[in-house]
């Protein structure tokens, strides 16, 4: 395909149609919104349908009803919008239903900075609905990477039935650059698995071939229970212990056994490193800016780009930091994913750069870190 | 046994696996199930061709009961689930079934912008005046002066009237029965369920656990009965005069209209944009 | 070093002059028409009309990895705003070009002070094709992309119907900067310049 300007948040669009994505629901927010405009026109001429809807909780509600319709459903929004999201984000992870919600990032707490960066929605993405609950969280640093990160979101959500956030921020939902898009054929794209079994004998939350059961649409002779309680196999409410320890042995293993699958980073590691350079999302760029300008005074600097945020990706976090003197973790946020970056390799290893006034981290503010000692 | 399972009642009701149920002895909730089946029934609708959305709280648990596609989603929002559901099954019945406090308070945004859409969802609110699960809490539909175990000095909000409320949303079906008058409100839900559109039946219920007991209005059957002695038809009510018709109910149909069903315009639009980029 | 090759433009003003649009078109005929790397970020405030409104536009051979300007190649002012918060962003010999016509005071003799708007409004009597207008002086002064990139990139974002009125409005800013550049050439200071 030829060589195009896009934005991320088109990136985005492009992303969750090539995905196969035929469901949006949304409610206007900065600095989200275009990808809402962009799929209200684009999403109808590929047979699928878009919605405004009242509100943010309304929005959500609506993909995971219409993915429960069998279709493959995404909202976006920010901030404000996201916390509005929260109860039926935990509705998703409870029913395992496959959607995507997209955080275009902007400062917070509150209204915040509508039109501002920052990277203040780490924890939220992971703990934000209440109860404990597994999720899968990516992170994009480029326009390439919204439209690349978009697509495994929705492989993500299919393949483990389960929401997937896509934390995009400000800079790269509004970023245009050069991206010249991979051919549709070339990308691979997983489809949630169907229902292989007579109506009588399914179980919508157990399979004894799979942590995965297959998901039948709403409508094509499975008729079953969706509940946000917890549920027994056939997705009726229960209170007994030993089928809700089932549940969360499996609903949380089928994301903890396959992380190897769900995480992705990027790493640029010379041997020899001494310094460790941890980041993502738009800070990223920044980043490796900086271990650019420090490699050219010489300084042995090693850079790794997180994709995928949460489950955390501590195996690889762990190898190479464990070859480093210090770790360096910049964030436009008080200091959010540092926390499991310490947990995993020492807090005393471990300096943070931090900035949440709606800038950019630079990248000589990272130098500056780099160059401490 | 024989006619155990030849009612016609069982046919609907997923009844090896969930039954008793959760509602109280006598509760009202159980007679707008049973009408709801009726008209199903009446209708003869394909079980695999109805999705039943509800929310939380007593009437919430409706659907389990049922077997058709079943959804019992978080409170206040069935509307909203099932708006997304009829979007991407425009052929399916999706009825969605919510409480007064569901339906009004928590979900009455939601309420009145499905409404205005006037997308195709048949909406049961099942007004029994209370919040009854969570311990007899006034809701949206309390009457003034009634009390609530968090209206311990009387309840100084006005009650939202369903019907009203609806019809200036934009619903083109509604209409109001009561559980003591079981056989009209079947066939008031029967309408609703064929109306292209957004339809919305209020049933009448009552809450003896909660708003009966806190407000001694007595048992089960002293509810019902109240029902029958307070509650006129629409063309009664057009002969009674303002201070006779003072704290009745008025059963009927209120509204009926025609206008573009939502998934059906929308359907409109997926034509042209597809066919725009056929062209292109 | 990828990092030396950056070319970075800050264009500067209010909500509504078109900064985002220009920013827009610069980076895409650099990026598409002229092949190389380019990134166009932006920021501004909730107003849609009237609020500070900046673009950025990064422009390299090689990968862009920081998107914004670090310290500005060359920076238009559009605001007397913009001017006075800006100004100091800027590379040693950095370009500074500001509209005369919004802006009085600038705290520095190096600078292209020219009407702009002016300049619009005489060539396509719309005001609001001063963007493309500041873009035409800004390809013709320093050539950071080619001039059929930019006309190209004009063309084809253009809203529908105002693409001849948008080249003319280009046309006139490559005019400008002709003129600037011959007056330079012929050792006169050149009368746009603040001295």
């Amino acid at each position: 395909m030829a060589a195009r300007l896009m934005q991320g948040n088109e990136a985005c669009v492009e992303g969750a149609l090539a995905a196969g994505c035929r469901f949006f629901a949304g409610y206007p927010i900065t600095p989200s919104s275009e990808i809402a405009e962009l799929l209200s026109r684009r999403l109808p001429q590929v047979g699928g349908s878009f919605i405004q809807m009242e509100d943010e909780i309304a929005s959500i509600a609506a993909v995971i009803g219409a993915s429960v319709g069998g279709v493959k459903a995404m909202t976006a929004t920010s901030g404000p919008g996201f916390s509005l999201m929260q109860e039926n984000i935990g509705y998703a992870a409870m029913a395992e239903i496959p959607c995507v919600i997209v955080n275009v990032q902007r400062t917070g707490p509150s209204t915040g900075l509508p039109t501002k960066p920052a990277q203040g929605d780490v924890m939220q993405a992971r703990w934000g609905t209440h109860g404990d609950h597994p999720i899968i969280v990516l992170s994009p640093s480029s326009v390439m990477e919204t439209f690349l990160l978009t697509v495994r979101a929705f492989n993500l959500s299919e393949k483990y039935r389960s929401p997937v956030i896509l934390l995009m921020d400000e800079v790269v939902g509004h970023m245009r650059e050069r991206v010249e898009l991979p051919p549709p054929e070339s990308l691979e794209i997983t489809n949630r698995v169907a229902a292989h079994v007579p109506p009588e004998w399914y179980f919508p939350f157990e399979d004894p071939s799979t942590d995965v059961p297959p998901l039948a649409p709403f409508g094509e002779g499975y008729r079953y229970h969706i509940t946000g309680l917890f549920h027994d196999r056939a997705g009726f409410p229960t209170e007994r212990v030993d089928e809700i320890d089932a549940w969360i042995a499996r609903a949380f293993g089928r994301i903890e056994q396959h992380r190897q699958d769900i995480i992705s980073w990027e790493e640029d590691f010379p041997a020899g490193s001494r310094v460790l350079v941890v980041a993502y999302g738009a800070t990223a760029r920044s980043a490796r800016h900086a271990v650019k300008l420090a490699r050219a005074k010489r300084y042995r600097v090693g850079f790794l780009k997180l994709e995928t945020i949460w489950p955390f990706p501590e195996e690889i976090t762990e190898r190479l930091a464990r070859q480093c003197r210090r770790v360096i973790v910049p964030e436009m946020n008080l200091g959010q994913l540092a926390l499991e970056v310490e947990r995993v390799v020492g807090r005393q290893k471990v300096r943070r750069v931090n900035l949440a006034n709606g800038e950019m981290i630079t990248p000589q503010q990272i130098l500056a870190a780099i160059e401490e000692k | 046994m024989r006619r155990y399972e030849e009612n016609r009642m069982y046919r609907y009701l997923r009844r090896h696996k969930k039954f008793p149920n959760v509602w109280c002895p006598g509760c009202g909730i159980g007679i707008v199930m049973g009408a709801l089946i009726r008209a199903i029934d009446r209708l003869g609708w394909e079980k695999d061709d109805i999705a039943m959305v509800s929310g939380i709280g007593c009437s919430g648990r409706m659907p389990v009961y049922m077997d058709f596609n079943t959804m019992h989603t978080t409170h206040g929002r069935a509307l909203a689930f099932a708006t997304g559901l009829k979007m991407v099954k425009p052929k399916m019945h999706v009825i969605a079934i919510m409480g007064d406090g569901d339906a009004l308070a928590i979900g009455g945004n939601h309420f009145i912008h499905a409404a205005r859409r006037n997308i195709g969802i048949t909406a049961i609110v099942i007004n029994n005046s209370i919040y009854g699960m969570t311990g007899g809490q006034y809701s949206p539909t309390t009457p003034t002066g009634s009390l609530a175990t968090t209206a311990p000095y009387g309840n100084i909000d006005q009650p939202f009237p369903i019907c009203e409320l609806a019809i200036a949303a934009g619903a083109t079906f509604v209409a109001r029965g009561t559980v003591y008058h079981a056989v009209e409100l079947d066939r008031l839900i029967e309408k609703a369920l064929v109306h292209e559109g957004f339809s919305v039946v209020e049933a009448v219920s009552y809450c003896h656990t909660t708003f009966g007991r806190i407000n001694k209005l007595g048992t089960a059957v002293d509810m019902l009965r109240w029902q029958k002695e307070n509650s006129v038809t629409r063309e009664a009510a057009a002969k009674m005069t303002p201070e006779q018709l003072q704290g009745k109910i008025v059963r009927g149909i209120f509204h009926e209209r025609e206008l573009p069903e939502y998934t059906a315009a929308y359907a409109k639009i997926i034509e042209q944009a597809m066919a725009a980029q056929r062209k292109a | 070093m990828e990092m030396n090759d950056r070319y970075e433009i800050r264009l500067a003003g209010e909500g509504g002059q078109g900064l985002i649009l220009a920013g827009l078109i610069l980076a895409e005929a650099a990026a598409v028409y002229d092949g190389k790397n380019a990134v166009q970020t932006q920021s501004y405030g909730p107003e849609a009309r009237g609020g500070a409104s900046k673009a950025e536009v990064v422009i390299s051979d090689g990968v862009i990895d920081y998107p914004k300007v670090i310290a500005a190649d060359l920076l238009l002012c559009m605001s007397q705003e913009a001017c006075s918060k800006y100004v100091y962003g800027m590379k040693k010999n950095g370009i500074l070009i500001v509209d005369s016509v919004h802006v009085d005071r600038v705290p520095t003799s190096r600078a292209y002070m020219i009407p702009i708007t002016k300049i619009a409004e005489e060539a396509t009597g719309r005001r609001i094709t001063a963007n493309i207008v500041a873009l035409g002086i800004i390809v013709g002064l320093t050539g950071v992309v080619s001039r059929k990139a930019i006309e190209a990139a004009v063309r084809a974002r253009a809203p529908k119907g105002t693409e001849a009125l948008n080249l003319k409005a280009l046309e006139a800013g490559l005019a400008e900067a002709e003129r600037i550049r011959a007056e330079a050439e012929r050792g006169q200071s050149a009368p746009s310049r603040a001295s």
